[in-house]
């Protein structure tokens, strides 16, 4: 059983090391990386929409500040080799929890639909920042990171691996907080917050924690991100897209669950980029794409992973029932640890 | 002997309404101390002042000879003073082991370093589980509990960090009267293994079997308190329950 859990993870993630060494096309790769882009920062959104039950929408505010924390050193910086932007990903993500911490700290005392809005206020913030602080920021006309020496034939690569790096990270991390008493804390203060607090839960650490580790993972994946792309704009790189895509990722694919973030950002990433391409340039492709995320959301409103978890919970049940035998509970208990439950 | 609980004129007001007005009371250690008055008398919210959910206006908490006025809930939990609520409240999603395992009131270390549910933490829930006959249903979810094993779960879940002192807020409200002579039973055990308890309850042949001493509550203030027998004669007490 141990093994067989163990199998998954390294599968997935051999199949994701190995993938550029089929030659794939290059917009393939491309597609790749963004599709693992958006898989990292929807499992770090996971941590305090999905875990803490605190739906943020500012978390772009942070993959904004990665971003110009990464351009901002590079531009009095020079890039000899490369590979010195990704050197700096560390630094940022603690940069991005140093502010994080007390933004989290305000913003926490509110919950659900206020602290929503709280955060998205925040976006706008920071969004309004890049665009009006022209000394740093450049103001509209943006930033630019020098382009990095890569051969052509293999330039996306580096890229990729460093993402494939933060997506295990995340995933390691998430792992670690469901299997610690960290998840169990963070599952009760979902519940309900009040009485997890009356039980001597330390709701107000544990939310931090997880709201200063969610975004440090955000913030690297937007420095990756200005590297990548070479320019950065206020709009994009402080965009509320982003934060609606890691929600409905996360929201597709399973809150709460470990698999479910990056399972939401392959359809999801995937299906607009496919959707984009067939039904070309006009806008005709968003209702194609919205209209396979209500499909989705009819027929499995809690997400993926938690209705099918539940239905394989349901049927063992029956089972257990018709055979009599005394592991009628099993079932849940599984389900409760490897979902964290469901809100 | 000193008080448990010391209670020193709790005043808190909520717009124009004193909720409660001045009120002083002790809890002796190794009491099962009622707290009883009408609907409105402010018992829950002198709950919720003493459990650090709220902040008095004026007034001070001592606990176990310590000063715990502004006190946060989660620290007075794990040193020991833990209460349940009047509706029940257990984390719903959570499985009825994992609702135990989650009140152990742990350190950060315990909380970065240690197993969601860990053996040990098995051992100890499954102790407190077979004591409130929960046994059979440790892997169901909470929510799909009756009402009355809620109950159950609720007070055995604040048994998990070996509390001095359980406040306990209506534990009979709502459950059926075989539910009811459990709840008095578990309270009798725990009581007899060295937990004091301060309840506040409606039930009043509850109170007068279980509880003593009693304090009553009326507008706020305190207007009396002593053994059981003679709180029905006390003409005060009536005049509060039934209007002069």
């Amino acid at each position: 059983m141990t093994r067989l859990r163990g199998a998954g993870p390294i599968a997935f993630f051999a199949v994701l090391a190995s993938l550029p060494s089929f030659n794939l096309a290059h917009w393939t790769i491309n597609l790749l990386i963004f599709t693992l882009m958006f898989a990292v920062m929807s499992s770090a959104w996971n941590l305090v929409g999905g875990f803490a039950g605190y739906p943020s929408l500012g978390h772009a505010a942070f993959f904004g500040i990665g971003a110009y924390a990464e351009a901002l050193w590079f531009s009095h910086h020079p890039v000899s080799s490369g590979y010195e932007p990704f050197l700096l990903l560390p630094a940022i993500g603690l940069l991005a929890v140093v502010i994080g911490l007390p933004v989290g700290a305000v913003a926490m005392r509110t919950r659900t639909d206020v602290f929503a809005i709280v955060t998205i206020t925040l976006l706008f913030v920071v969004q309004g920042l890049a665009f009006n602080l022209h000394g740093i920021t450049g103001g509209s006309q943006g930033l630019a990171i020098p382009p990095a020496p890569f051969p052509a034939a293999t330039y996306d690569r580096p890229f990729y691996y460093v993402l494939v790096g933060l997506l295990a990270l995340a995933m390691a991390v998430t792992f670690a907080a469901m299997r610690s008493k960290v998840g169990l804390s963070l599952a009760a203060l979902r519940g309900d917050e009040d009485k997890a607090r009356g039980i001597g839960i330390r709701v107000t650490g544990v939310k931090l924690l997880a709201f200063a580790v969610s975004v440090g993972l955000t913030a690297m994946v937007g420095a990756v991100w200005a590297y990548y792309e070479g320019f950065i704009y206020p709009q994009f790189a402080v965009d509320p897209l982003i934060t609606i895509a890691m929600v409905l990722m996360t929201f597709l694919g399973g809150r709460a669950t470990l698999w479910g973030p990056v399972l939401g950002a392959f359809i999801l990433e995937s299906a607009q980029q496919y959707l984009a391409y067939q039904l070309g340039g006009s806008q005709v492709y968003l209702i194609a794409y919205a209209l396979v995320f209500l499909l989705i959301m009819l027929l499995l409103p809690r997400g993926i992973l938690p209705t099918v978890q539940d239905q394989i919970r349901r049927r063992r049940r029956r089972q257990a029932l018709d055979s009599g035998s005394p592991t009628l509970t099993q079932p849940a208990n599984a389900a409760a640890t490897a979902g964290g439950g469901q809100a | 002997m000193t008080a448990l609980l010391e209670v020193t004129d709790m005043t808190k007001v909520f717009g124009g309404v004193r909720a409660v007005d001045g009120c002083s009371f002790t809890v002796e250690p190794h009491t099962v101390t009622a707290l009883i008055g009408p609907n409105g008398s402010g018992k829950t919210t002198l709950f919720n002042m003493v459990t650090g959910y709220l902040g008095p206006d004026s007034g001070r908490v001592r606990f176990a000879g310590q000063d715990v006025t502004g006190v946060d809930a989660g620290t007075l939990y794990r040193r020991g003073l833990s209460r349940t609520f009047q509706q029940a409240r257990v984390i719903p999603q959570l499985s009825v082991l994992e609702n135990l395992v989650a009140a152990g009131g742990y350190s950060w270390r315990q909380l970065l370093t240690t197993r969601r549910v860990g053996r040990a933490d098995r051992d100890r829930a499954g102790q407190l589980l077979e004591e409130f006959r929960l046994s059979h249903v440790a892997d169901l979810l909470a929510s799909e509990l009756s009402y009355g094993q809620r109950k159950l779960l609720e007070f055995a879940a604040v048994l998990m960090s070996d509390p001095t002192l359980v406040l306990l807020d209506e534990p009979t409200a709502g459950v059926n009267p075989v539910m009811i002579d459990t709840m008095e039973r578990h309270i009798r055990e725990r009581h007899e293994a060295g937990i004091t308890f301060l309840i506040v309850e409606h039930d009043m042949s509850f109170v007068m079997r279980l509880c003593d001493p009693v304090i009553v509550l009326d507008q706020g203030k305190r207007i009396f308190s002593g053994v059981p027998s003679e709180v029905q004669a006390n003409a005060l007490v009536l005049d509060a329950y039934l209007g002069s």
